[in-house]
């Protein structure tokens, strides 16, 4: 198995486990990390085929990675705000019991 | 080589599995930096340092502090209650979509004939390189991403922030 398998598999295994963080857990914080490791895995996936494509001098996948943390810092930010947001006004962060539309 | 990068694989999808499955907010949030700080040593394995450091920076010092505020801010009495039919069936419903997802793309990634089996030495990227792409061909997407990141901590800080407070001088 060559390494370029290796580092798929590796993102693969590392997106199924925040996908089911995301859909399985029901603390609205846990689902946000859950997709902050799907990002990840999308991360390492760009990162493994620059290192290993046919063109690794351009640096496209690097200069992708970087702007994908970018956005990902972004998200981050915005989603733990509107936990904090839905937290004071519901006073619970369990995503099944927030469930009216009128704070 | 091929050692190291399966001793980081244990690594990252060890400590990411236990954190999404502890019931400890900050043990979860503390595994994670682990987790993190796993994916940025499997960039300097990779031969990308700029974008380990990058990862560092971001993830492991500043994403990981919004995450332990959060958690702290969102604090409830009783954290641990009983976990209900409904959570153990979603749980097990999600275990079931994960794990097609999975063998599914394990299937398909040991399946597909990939042409690079021989792996070159590793690419030098210097970070001079990387200014340079950043400021010439991709300036608008830097530029694009600044007003994001501005625009976005502004509206998180609108989000998060109290409304109708009284400032002490209102009330005099």
């Amino acid at each position: 198995m060559s390494p370029l398998q290796l580092c798929l598999l590796l993102s693969s295994l590392l997106f199924c486990v925040g996908l089911v963080a995301a859909m399985a857990r029901s603390n609205a914080i846990l689902v946000l990390l859950g997709v902050e490791l799907m990002l990840n895995a999308a991360n390492i996936n760009f990162i493994a085929f620059w290192r290993y494509g046919p063109n690794p001098e351009a640096g496209t996948g690097v200069l992708f990675v970087l702007f994908s943390i970018a956005v990902a810092a972004a998200e981050a930010a915005v989603g733990l705000a509107l936990v904090i947001a839905v937290y004071r006004h519901q006073k619970t962060i369990r995503l099944a019991s927030i469930n009216r539309l009128k704070g | 080589m091929t050692l190291a990068l399966i001793l980081l694989s244990v690594l990252i999808l060890g400590s990411a599995i236990v954190a999404l499955s502890l019931r400890n907010l900050i043990h979860s949030a503390l595994l994670l930096v682990a987790c993190w700080a796993g994916i940025a040593a499997f960039y300097l394995w990779a031969g990308a340092e700029f974008v380990a450091f990058a990862q560092g920076l971001v993830y492991v010092g500043a994403i990981s502090m919004v995450v332990l505020f959060a958690v702290l801010l969102t604090r409830q009495g009783t954290a641990s209650e009983p976990l209900g039919f409904a959570s153990w069936q979603r749980f097990i419903l999600a275990l079931v979509a994960g794990g097609g997802v999975a063998g599914i793309l394990v299937g398909a990634v040991l399946g597909t004939p990939l042409t690079v089996t021989t792996p070159g030495p590793v690419p030098v990227l210097t970070v001079k390189q990387i200014g340079a792409q950043l400021m010439g061909p991709h300036v608008v997407a830097l530029l694009v991403v600044g007003i994001l990141l501005t625009v976005s901590l502004l509206g998180a800080v609108v989000l998060a922030a109290e409304e109708n407070v009284k400032s002490p001088e209102d009330e005099v």
